[in-house]
Order: C-alpha cells, then structure tokens, then sequence
C-alpha cells in the first residue's frame, strides 16, 4: 500500500527539538529563570510558614475557617481529617502540598482573573485566548513537562508551573463568563450615571461576577491538587512525592496514605472555598456591613438614639 | 427662553450603511422597505424637539416604536446617527466620551424600566452610586442619599437590599438614585411601566407632587396613553421611528393628527384630560350694587339665552339669581334688590379642575362659577359643555351641522 509518508516525511520531531533545545533554551533560560523567582519567593515563605506552625494552631485556625464560612459539619471533618493525617504520619508532606497549592492557586489567581476580565472586556482577546485555553485544557500534562525541565530544571517551582498551566483554564473561562453575564441593563445604568470603565468594573462587573469567579478559583484549586502526584515526578515534594515513591517501590501502603492525604485535604479545602463562592452573593455586602457597624458601634447607636428622640 | 434641552433632527439607524436607509427615508419607503432593501434598520428617523426648562415631556409609543432608543440618545447611551442633541451648550451627539461623562454624572440621569438596581449595594448605597461616581465623600454621599430616600418615603429602608423590596418600593429607589446627584434632566424609560396598575397610579401622582417641588426637566417614555396625558406638560405620539403629533393632552386629545392617533385617544377618559377652563365660558355678570341691576340681570338673560346669572361685588362672587325667581320677585312684588333672591351657596371650582370632579358642582343644577387664584369669578361653566365636551361630539355634532348647511346649500343651487 501507498502512504503519504513514502512521499514526504515531516521530521517534527525534529523541529521541536531542535526549537527547543538549540533557540529556546540558550535564548530564554535567563528569562524564564527570572519568571520564577516571584514563585520560589511566596512559596518559600509559605513553606517556611506551614511548617513553622505548630500543628495544633493549625488544625484549630483551619477548623475555626471551615466552621465560619461552611458550618459544623466541615468543621468536625476538618478537625478529624487533620488529626488523622497527624497520626499517619505525614503532616510535613501535607504542609508542603499546602503550600505548593497555594502558591499554585495564587498565581493563577493573579494571571488568570485579570485575564478573564481582559477577555470579557474585548471579544478580540478571547478569540485569541479561548483556543489558548482549549489546547491547555486538552493536552496532556506530561506533554510538557519536558520542556518545563529544560526550561525552568527539576524542583518544587517547576512542578508548581506545571501546576499553573494545568489549573489556570477554569479561572479565566469563569470569570470571563460571570463578567459577560452581567446583566446588561446594570451595565447600562453604571453607564447612565457617567461610571467609567475602571468603576463600572469595580463597582458593578466584579462584584456581582465574584460568584461565578469564586467557581472558577474552586475548579482551579481542584485542578491544583490532581496535579501533586505529576509534580513529584519533577521534583516536586510533598504528598505528591509520597504517592510517587510508593509506586516506585511498589509500597502500597504508603502510597495508599499519601492519596488519602491528598483526598482529605482535597474535600477540606473543596468545601471552604465552595461555601465562600455561595455565601458571596448574598453575604459578602452584609458582612463587610456588619464588620463596618462594628467598627462604628458606638456612632451607630448614638444615631439610634436620636432618631428615636427625633 | 430657551430650551433646557433642543433635539434637532436625530436619526438613528442600526446596521453598517445608515446612508442608503437615509436615501431610502427621503423616497419615503417604510422601515419595512427599507430593511428588506438595504438590510439597516431605522430605530429613529427625523426627531426634533425642545423641552423647556421644569417640563415634562412624554413620548408615547407602542412597542418597537423607537421611544426607548429615542430616550437613549439623549444622553448617549446609543449616539444618534445623525441629529444634534443640545443639553444647553453641550452637544451630546458629537461631545467626546470624557464630556459625555461630565454631563452624565452632573446633568442627566436616568430611570429604568426594569429598575436596574444594584442586587449586591444597599438601597442606601444604589440611591448614593451617581455621587460615588462623581467622587463624593462617603459620609455626604450618605447623607445625600437619604436626603433623596426621604423624598421617595423610603429613608427607613436605607439598609436593606433591592431584592428585599416590592417592585413599586425599587422603583423608587430608581428614582432616588436618579435624584440624588440633583441633576436638572431625568430620563424615565417607562419607569411604573413594570408596575402593578394601582402601584403605577400611586407613583404617578407621586411623581406630580415632587416635580411640583423639583421641577426638574423630565423626559417620561411611556405605552399609557392615560399616563402620557396624566403627567404631560408637552407630549409627543411616537411611530415608526418618529413623531406623529406632538402637543398639549387637550390639543391631541381634541385634534387627533391622524388616524393612528385619534385611535389611540377615542378611549381615554376626556374627564381626566381636560380642566375646568376649558369649557367655561367668558361670564356675563351684574354688580350687586349697581342701579337697575335686577332688570338689566333679567334683559342679559333674556338677551343669551340663560336661566341663571351669577352677581359680583367688585372682585368676589356674590352669588347668582335665577332667571324664574327674579322675574317674580321684579314683576309681581315689584322689588327689585337682587340681595333678596341671590343664590349665595353656589358651585364653585378652580380653573384647574378636571371635567371628572365636576359632575358634584353640576348636580346643584346651577351653571358652575369657576374660580381663580385670587377667588375672582374668571368663567361660568354650563353643564351641557362638560357633558358635550366629555362626549367628544361636541367638534363633530359642529362639523355635521356644517355640512348639512353646505348641503342643503348646494341642493338649493340646483333648484
């Protein structure tokens, strides 16, 4: 049989590696080097953090969290899964997968919001970014690991890039979304009442987006800690590196604790931040009324009195 | 004086190629024409007009009419294709964005059919968003939009969310939000147009009694031919992208431009558009002192024809006599003082007075003393005129009057 290929062979292959290898890497190392330094520098100080807290304060500020915003029933989970990951032993890993998602979480919040706003401002940007966003969603994530190593080396901060492509898509689509879906006859009256573009966001887009966009930083989160166990393959620590080196030596056990690791804190921080996403709509105003009333408790109840007098 | 607001000539036209739609209107097609032609729609064709300073204009439409573009135009939201639109010496058709944001934050505001309140502000804080936008302070903002809640009766309410409130409570808050920063001009696009009929009617009396404070310069879209003649100093009757008449509500409830008009109007109620002063008549009266008066009463009776004749004294009413009790008093008893026989309990109303609250002075069976300011007899109102006039027959009964002269006149030529 005849096959395109006995015509013409594409070397592909090839060409990549040759882009890689011989333009990207000489040319960009320094650059994309630099890229990580504000990453090392946040995740350090959060790594340095985490472990630095005793792990009871922990525990109790984290059960106090989930009890806030997500009620009793998070908040004895919360209480019960940290002691249980305590006592099997890999509290360590577990701060260090904290902060790697964290620092994960951060910075796609901190490119991807102001992305997404980006893209809903101006259909020219999505229809650059969205196949951007499709092809990162679709690709596999081994895919570029290879030229993360070479790029960036093998470490923590690798594996937390690798982790920001992964996780990023959700966050620009949603807040994209929740900024277009704003009604349109709220855009129209900012507008009547001579709001600029900086006003109307502030004042009218994001806030009544934020619902939406705390959606997408749930979906991101999410994405962050699927990706721990990939991350330990270049370098990264943490549970990831647990489950990683489980397989390798066939431990099941271990690598069996490392994955319920990852659950547990998987379902803890699932919770917070979905609760924070649905109370944000309708509580986030009465909250901040609520701190500022407590701020001016005696002014108010003077206020009170005299209308009452009046 | 000149016109707070002139709108000169605005077209708008939706599509890519507002000229040929342009050409298309001067060989007088339809809209219908000219989309199925050129592919552009015509939203606003040819508008012109001037609204004065503390007016209310009212543009009267049905749905698709343009009304709700038109309202657009006038401060930009959708810039007219072509036209002027002079807000004193701004041109908000051609102004740059940064001055067409000046005027709306100072000069233009606007309210919204469907409230377009803020769900995540307070009522406190969506009544105080134009002076946020503006930069204000926080605690004049506040007190600023109190100021305006309290107008709208709903200062009690600052703290609670839109969503907490009836429809008619948010449009309040809409208009609130729309008072606060003090603005001379107030768009209202078909603000109670979402609300339940008693709800609209209690906002629309609302609205009259604070533009009788305000006097702000309002332009009030609306579908309600009743509401358009209830709250219009001035009102225009929109189709079609343009304005099929505009005037007073008596002048287009009385002379119907055309056909598409005078169908909207046959089923308004004529007693709510037209006032006391409008079918009184210029009185015939004698003075209370004055020599011979009771025989000079009973010669003008006799001389227009009326059965009651009201009596002055200087500037006040005195009272009436009738037609039968003075002529018995004068002939038989031979006295001739009106004091005797005068009517002091008489009907008597303002100028301003609709037909509808009328029908209890008519039921005394007096003609009715119309009243001004000062309480000085200005007219005398005959109870047929208000039943003619609430007929609507009275022009018609004339015109067929006419017409049968003309033809007997032109059969008397053929003889």
């Amino acid at each position: 049989m005849i096959s395109p290929a006995d015509l013409v062979q594409i070397p592909l292959d090839d060409w990549v590696n040759s882009f890689v290898r011989d333009f990207l890497v000489p040319n960009f190392r320094p650059f994309f080097r630099a890229m990580q330094t504000p990453v090392t520098a946040v995740l350090g100080w959060l790594d340095a953090f985490f472990h630095w807290l005793p792990m009871l304060v922990f525990t109790a500020g984290l059960t106090l969290i989930a009890w806030r915003t997500a009620g009793r029933g998070v908040a004895i989970f919360t209480l019960v899964a940290l002691v249980f990951i305590d006592m099997i032993g890999l509290w360590s890993e577990t701060m260090t997968t904290l902060s790697m998602i964290i620092t994960s979480v951060l910075f796609c919040a901190i490119i991807g919001i102001p992305l997404g706003i980006w893209s809903a401002r101006s259909d020219r940007v999505l229809f650059v970014v969205r196949p951007i966003l499709d092809i990162m969603q679709t690709i596999p994530s081994f895919v570029y690991l290879v030229p993360i190593v070479m790029l960036f080396g093998v470490g923590m901060v690798p594996g937390i890039i690798a982790t920001i492509i992964f996780a990023l898509p959700p966050i620009i689509r949603l807040t994209n979304l929740g900024i277009r879906n704003v009604r349109a006859d709220l855009i129209e009256a900012a507008e009547a009442f001579g709001s600029t573009r900086w006003q109307m966001l502030w004042e009218v887009q994001f806030p009544l987006a934020l619902r939406t966009i705390m959606a997408g930083l749930n979906q991101t989160l999410m994405l962050a800690l699927s990706m721990v166990v990939i991350a330990a393959l270049i370098g990264a620590g943490g549970l990831g590196l647990t489950v990683y080196t489980g397989l390798g030596r066939l431990n099941v056990g271990a690598a069996t604790a490392g994955g319920i690791g990852i659950v547990l804190l998987a379902i803890i921080l699932d919770r917070i931040t979905q609760s924070l996403g649905e109370k944000n709509a309708v509580r986030s105003p009465s909250l901040w009324q609520t701190l500022r009333s407590m701020m001016a408790l005696g002014k108010s109840g003077d206020e009170e009195k005299a209308g009452k007098a009046a | 004086m000149k016109p707070k607001l002139r709108v000169e000539n605005v077209y708008k036209i939706f599509g890519d190629h507002p000229e040929q739609a342009l050409e298309g209107l001067k060989q007088d097609k339809s809209k219908i024409e000219i989309f199925e032609e050129t592919g552009q729609t015509v939203g606003v064709q040819d508008v012109s007009f001037d609204v004065r300073e503390g007016e209310i204009f009212v543009v009267m439409g049905l749905s698709g009419s343009g009304k709700s573009t038109l309202v657009r135009t006038l401060n930009g939201l959708i810039p007219p294709t072509y036209g002027k639109i002079l807000l004193d010496e701004d041109d908000v058709a051609s102004c740059s964005a940064e001055r067409l944001r000046k005027v709306r934050r100072e000069k233009i505001t606007m309210v919204f059919q469907h409230f377009a309140l803020f769900p995540h502000k307070t009522v406190a804080d969506n009544a105080a968003y134009g002076l946020k936008i503006k930069g204000e302070g926080a605690a004049s903002r506040r007190k600023k939009a109190l100021a305006a809640l309290e107008q709208v009766g709903l200062a009690a309410y600052a703290d609670s969310y839109p969503g907490e409130l009836s429809g008619g409570m948010q449009q309040r808050v809409g208009l609130a939000r729309g008072l606060a920063t003090d603005p001379q001009v107030l768009l209202m696009d078909e603000p109670f147009g979402a609300l339940d009929p008693l709800i609209r009617r209690e906002m629309q009396e609302e609205l009259l009694h604070l533009q009788k404070k305000l006097k702000k310069t309002i332009i009030f879209i609306t579908h309600d031919l009743n509401e358009a003649l209830l709250l219009g100093d001035k009102i225009a009757i929109m189709k079609d992208g343009r304005f099929v008449q505009v005037g007073t509500a008596q002048e287009i409830v009385d002379n119907p431009a055309d056909d598409y008009v005078a169908a909207f109007v046959g089923d308004i109620d004529r007693g709510r558009v037209f006032d006391a002063a409008h079918v009184a008549e210029r009185p015939i009266t004698v003075e209370l002192g004055e020599k011979g008066a009771a025989e000079k009463a009973l010669e003008l009776m006799e001389e227009h024809n009326r059965n009651a004749l009201y009596v002055v004294d200087r500037d006040r009413i005195a009272g009436l006599v009738t037609y039968q009790e003075l002529a018995v008093a004068a002939r038989e008893e031979g006295r001739t003082d009106l004091s005797e026989v005068l009517v002091t309990d008489v009907p008597t109303v303002a100028r301003e007075t609709p037909l509808n609250e009328l029908y209890g002075a008519a039921s005394a069976g007096y003609p009715i003393a119309v009243a001004d300011k000062r309480g000085r007899l200005s007219g005398v109102i005959e109870t047929e005129a208000v039943f003619s006039q609430l007929s609507g027959e009275d022009n018609d009964a004339a015109t067929a009057a006419t017409n049968d002269a003309e033809l007997s006149a032109k059969e008397g030529e053929r003889q």
